[in-house]
């Protein structure tokens, strides 16, 4: 049995109400606390990000493990042309600021897409040798890749622009971006806003008859390439949207966290990032936004591992810093090995879904005790 | 309408196909036979433009074509059926259909008619994952989306591979109903009977060289094919 139209769009029209009212509260500090929302901003930032890669890994059928190169991008634009100039001494305080760099400021929203460019024309040049790779060959292309970036950035040659190794600090937070438009609220609804467009496009751009021929490459590229569509060109289209939205959530992470470093865009990202796809679900936009949130609030849930845990008395001499990403380890383990589709699979978050699954479940139950009432 | 002219192939080094020359007529079926390893998928992949030519010309209705990309052949009007299918597993038989619609830019929605006339189990199963569907299903998908693109040649690799003999037939039916709505037809066949049966043009290709060539009905009551290839 299915769901009626106006159910479905009932019970969407609720969901979108509810969450903005909450989002709304929360913003206002009315509910919830700053940390709170922090993990939400966080959460929302790494789900854009992990629609980038699941829209290249997922979509595309493309191993590529470059997004956190492509991330440091957007974060490092934003980062060197959003602060105030008059504070730009104090930042570059080891090796002055380039002399032009420091008369230019450009709006954020402006400074995000200019990140999205670049990232997506390098992605796209880079794109041509190297996407003729293939599975793990193009993995640890592109992941050597974005260790590359991450290694220019943090050059000392190019300190006058990147600040080589310190990093940047003092980028607009969104909640100052959020009052100097002189609204209410602390500016939960500029990141939320920003992430929920840039993925509403992802989608649409995946359901569109170019989406499709992505999905046909992933599927079959003899049958693909037979069918006319041109192998190279999309999968270097695909590799550099993915970019593109890599680094506007690279961006939004550098508003974020107000301050960047090199370091953050290490390997490791890339890892969590695909720890998130793959929990979510390869293939399945929801899955991935479900797997940012449950793995960015499980990772804090589970700070109390990384602390010294005595029962009775005892200590327990596992529990010290850095048993959480274990944790996370034995997790990702034991969902490849039995669960190896994710929260998700390939199918998309749907009320009949939730129906059907509510249905199965009570039907067990009920049949589990009318089994008992006849014993 | 389409001329093959001292075609040669090699598959790094190894030379696939030898030389051959051929003619496929307007409106007509032709048909290539031959073992294993003769050069047939290979004869199919470079005229659709999925490997190059070493040496010779291919000409589509006196427009060279040689050697352009797969998409621009496409969209000259030749199109493939691979070989095994290769529909797109995870993706409905309706996306399936509309991406063998890829490159066209006008309504698809008469196609789509005609191709679920011609396949009225596909429209059944419109919503339908095409993995979910049986080989006999599979291979119709398969020429349905290669019809999507409303080709001048539909080229058809091996159609009856792994079908049981009633679905060949079904399929040999319905090659013969594209034909007659004017579909130019280019097939490749290990069975060798159902194919020379429908043909009207057939040419038997052995280690890369054509050997025989003559009517369908001809080639059938040949003593040399007869022993080689019917059994």
């Amino acid at each position: 049995m299915k769901l009626s139209k106006k159910t479905n769009v009932g019970l969407t029209v609720a969901l979108v109400a509810v969450a903005a009212v909450v989002i709304t509260l929360l913003d206002l500090k009315i509910i919830g606390s700053t940390y709170v929302t922090n993990i939400i901003k966080l959460s929302a930032i790494y789900a854009l990000v992990g629609v980038s890669m699941n829209l290249v890994n997922g979509f595309t059928g493309l191993f590529s493990l470059g997004q956190a190169g492509f991330m440091a991008i957007g974060a490092y634009v934003v980062a060197m042309l959003t602060t105030d100039p008059a504070g730009r001494a104090g930042i570059y305080y080891v090796v002055p600021i380039n002399p032009v760099l420091e008369q230019i400021q450009i709006p954020f929203p402006v400074a995000l897409i200019l990140g999205g460019l670049v990232a997506a024309g390098l992605a796209y040049l880079i794109g041509a040798p190297i996407l003729r790779l293939k599975s793990d060959y193009l993995a640890i292309a592109t992941l050597g890749f974005s260790e590359i970036i991450r290694v220019v950035l943090s050059n000392n040659e190019l300190a006058p622009f990147t600040n080589g190794s310190l990093g940047l600090k003092n980028v607009p937070s969104f909640s100052s971006m959020w009052k100097d438009l002189g609204l209410p609220g602390n500016g939960l609804w500029l990141c939320l806003g920003i992430v929920a467009l840039c993925i509403a496009i992802v989608v649409l751009l995946i359901n569109s008859s170019y989406g499709r021929a992505f999905k046909a490459i992933r599927e079959n590229e003899v049958a693909a390439e037979a069918m006319g569509i041109n192998l190279a060109h999309h999968k270097q289209m695909s590799f550099a949207i993915g970019a593109f939205f890599a680094a506007i959530g690279g961006g939004l992470l550098a508003a974020h966290l107000t301050a960047i470093d090199p370091n953050q865009f290490k390997i490791a990202l890339t890892y969590e990032l695909l720890l998130i796809v793959v929990l979510g679900g390869l293939g399945s936009i929801t899955g991935t936004v479900l797997g940012a949130f449950v793995y960015t609030a499980g990772k804090e849930w589970l700070r109390w591992c990384d602390n010294p845990l005595t029962i009775g008395g005892v200590e327990i001499p596992i529990f010290r810093s850095g048993l959480r990403m274990v944790i996370f380890s034995i997790l990702l383990m034991v969902i490849v090995l039995f669960y190896n589709r994710g929260l998700m699979g390939t199918s998309e978050f749907s009320w009949n879904g939730i129906y059907g699954t509510l249905r199965r479940w009570i039907g067990k139950v009920t049949g589990k005790i009318r089994k008992e009432a006849k014993q | 309408m389409l001329k093959i002219d001292d075609l040669k192939v090699s598959y790094g080094g190894i030379e696939a196909v030898k030389g051959i020359t051929f003619e496929v007529p307007e409106r007509k079926i032709v048909t290539l036979i031959g073992a294993n390893g003769a050069g047939k998928s290979t004869t199919l992949r470079t005229i659709a433009g999925l490997v190059k030519p070493a040496h010779g010309r291919i000409h589509l209705q006196g427009e060279d074509i040689t050697g352009l990309s797969p998409d621009r052949i496409v969209s000259k009007g030749i199109t493939l059926v691979p070989e095994g299918r290769r529909v797109f597993p995870d993706l409905t038989v309706l996306e399936n259909l509309k991406i063998g619609a890829y490159l066209r830019r006008d309504s698809i929605e008469d196609d789509l008619n005609w191709v679920y006339e011609l396949f009225p189990r596909l429209k059944e199963r419109s919503w339908q994952a095409a993995g979910t569907l049986s080989g006999g299903e599979q291979q119709m998908l398969a020429v349905g989306r290669a019809l999507m693109s409303r080709p001048k040649i539909i080229m058809m690799d091996e159609p009856s591979l792994g079908l049981a003999p009633l679905v060949v037939k079904g399929i040999f039916d319905i090659i013969r109903e594209i034909n007659r709505q004017g579909v130019t037809v280019l097939l490749i066949e290990q069975n060798a009977n159902m194919a020379l049966r429908i043909a009207d043009v057939a040419y038997v290709l052995e280690t890369g060289k054509l050997t025989l060539s003559g009517t369908g009905r001809e080639l059938l009551a040949n003593e040399q094919v007869k022993k080689a290839y019917l059994g």
